[in-house]
């Protein structure tokens, strides 16, 4: 096994070092999901509200198997209840990060979550 | 039989049995399943490597051109998405190389350019999926794990060229 090693000069473990940083820097940045700042919540296939994750809050969205209800709590997001059969959206829990997504197929109804921080206005 | 206009000289007899091992490992890993579409060990460079180091840069262009357009035609993807892909790949890569071969021969081997090339492949790929088949900042997410495969596998496919490289000039002396 020692000829594998005698393959690699010292340039090559170099190479080998600045790939891993790279590597590295690219999962540090790439991966780096900030707080999510508001969420979206679709009902079919149109948007039913968008929130601030700052304030708590109990949204409840008909479906078509009923109401799914949808809580906000400590700039979290989860379905606290759903009339479908499966719960999975129910099992997802909290989300609380930026792109993080939990789906009820059955009720037809989503919250999605994104980074921003949601100004109301802006002035110049 | 119609005589050939075109005359083939040993150089070009010597390039097609290079492209023919290359193609016979690209079809190899075509029936390999991937945990993720995209992440390939790309096994068919150690070719590319190997011929770089053996002969020239302009033969190596030669075996890794060649294979790419041969496999879709084989494969049956030629001008399909997955032929551009292919080819983005191999250009980016051995443009990388090109300039590659100029480091240090004292200090840098296969291994480094098999590094170098790799992530230059998946730059080229994900640059032509960015701009062209997926234009959605959400790939970004993936841009870590396709790096991470093309250092792990670079690395695998130097140590192989590296490796056939010594075998072969022992068998030669």
């Amino acid at each position: 096994m020692s000829s594998w090693k005698n393959s690699l000069l010292p340039g090559d473990w170099l190479t080998l070092l600045a790939g891993g940083v790279l590597v590295a820097w690219l999962f540090a940045t790439l991966w780096h999901a900030g707080p999510a700042g508001k969420v979206r919540i679709r009902a079919g296939d149109a948007v039913f509200a968008i929130h601030s994750l700052d304030q708590e809050r109990v949204i409840e969205v008909p479906g078509p198997l009923g109401v799914s209800r949808i809580v906000i709590h400590d700039h979290r997001v989860r379905f606290a209840a759903s009339p479908c059969r499966n719960q999975y959206c129910v099992h997802q829990g909290w989300l609380a990060r930026a792109g993080q997504v939990a789906v009820c197929l059955p009720n037809r109804v989503s919250i999605e979550l994104s980074g921003e921080k949601g100004y109301d206005s802006l002035n110049y | 039989m119609t005589p050939s206009t075109i005359e083939p000289t040993g150089r070009d007899h010597e390039v097609a049995r290079l492209a023919a091992f290359a193609i016979a490992l690209h079809l190899a890993e075509a029936v390999v399943p991937s945990p993720l579409p995209g992440v390939k060990p790309g096994i068919a460079n150690i070719i590319t490597l190997y011929v770089l180091h053996r002969y020239d840069f302009a033969t190596a262009a030669w075996v890794a051109l060649l294979r790419v357009f041969a496999a879709a035609l084989l494969l049956g993807n030629f001008l399909s998405p997955t032929f551009v892909l292919s080819l983005a790949g191999a250009l980016a890569s051995l443009m990388v190389l090109a300039l590659a071969r100029h480091l240090p021969g004292s200090h840098s081997g296969p291994v480094s350019h098999s590094v170098l090339a790799a992530f230059a492949h998946i730059g080229g790929q994900l640059l032509v999926v960015r701009l062209w088949l997926i234009p959605h900042a959400g790939l970004a997410y993936l841009v870590p794990l396709f790096a991470a495969a093309a250092l792990f596998f670079g690395t695998l496919n130097g140590l192989v060229a590296a490796k056939l490289l010594t075998s072969n000039a022992k068998e030669e002396a």
